[in-house]
């Protein structure tokens, strides 16, 4: 049975589903966030499979974009994270539960 | 041949996605830091398969070896304490499932339902570094010079947030 597109596609919904279940469903913010990148990791995925299957280069020039992207906001994210905790000593989420800093 | 090869990196990598999420291991962070990386790097076996080598290359390099090595720094550097069990909250769970639930419906049958390619057959395509490099020096100039500028607000944005005191 040759691997057609199908085949990439449902293994990027189901990792996006898994990183969605992650973000849901875990209690550490640094979990929460890692989830969050198995997200962007299955639309990387999906876009590269595309690409592949149409013919043309778009898809992979948007993954590399897509993970430039992705390496600056896992550097401001985790300063948010690191001056969080320096003020409210916790990464549950559940403490986190005011706006006020 | 190929098959396997493709079955084998896809279940490695939903594999280690699961064990990131719900590891049955330990309740540290690193381990599930671990897991990701292993599935950022079967990952990148999954778009070597799909011609895609200088992806695969930077996905290794940019994405195992900077970002991850970034998370576990700051997972390092936060300390924290074996988290306890808190009550799991059941509504919570219910509800969580049920919705990704709903989305995995619906993917699978835009998928399957959609009557798309089917199994088309992958036309010969060279996923090198030169048409890439081509590609994004002429075509998308602009988002590339965007992106330098983004790096750099980040980079700003950074050092300010890690200042010990957020005047």
């Amino acid at each position: 049975m040759n691997v057609g597109l199908e085949h990439y596609l449902v293994v990027s919904v189901l990792l996006f589903c898994i990183g969605m279940l992650g973000v849901i469903l875990r209690r550490n913010l640094l979990v929460i966030y890692m989830s969050l990148e198995l997200m962007l990791n299955a639309a990387n995925l999906a876009l590269v499979a595309f690409s592949r299957f149409n013919g043309h280069l778009n898809g992979q020039v948007m993954v590399f974009f897509i993970i430039t992207v992705a390496a600056a906001e896992v550097a401001v994210g985790l300063a948010l994270i690191v001056a969080l905790y320096r003020k409210r000593q916790t990464a549950h989420v559940e403490d986190l539960t005011t706006m006020k800093l | 041949m190929q098959e396997l090869v493709f079955y084998l990196f896809a279940g490695l990598t939903l594999l280690c996605a699961v064990l990131v999420v719900a590891n049955p291991f330990s309740r540290n962070p690193v381990t599930s830091a671990m897991f990701l990386v292993l599935t950022i790097v079967a990952m990148a076996g999954l778009f070597v398969l799909l011609h895609a080598f200088f992806l695969a290359a930077v996905q290794v390099l940019v994405y195992a070896g900077a970002v991850m090595v970034l998370f576990l720094f700051v997972i390092m550097l936060l300390d924290l304490k074996e988290e306890q069990r808190r009550r799991a909250n059941q509504f919570g769970w219910v509800t969580g499932i049920v919705a990704v639930g709903a989305i995995l419906t619906i993917f699978l049958r835009a998928i399957f339902e959609s009557g798309g390619p089917g199994g088309l057959k992958p036309p010969a395509l060279e996923g090198a570094t030169q048409p890439l490099g081509r590609m994004l020096f002429t075509d998308y100039l602009l988002p590339f010079e965007i992106l330098s500028v983004l790096l750099l607000v980040a980079m700003v944005g950074v050092i300010l947030l890690s200042k010990k005191d957020l005047k």
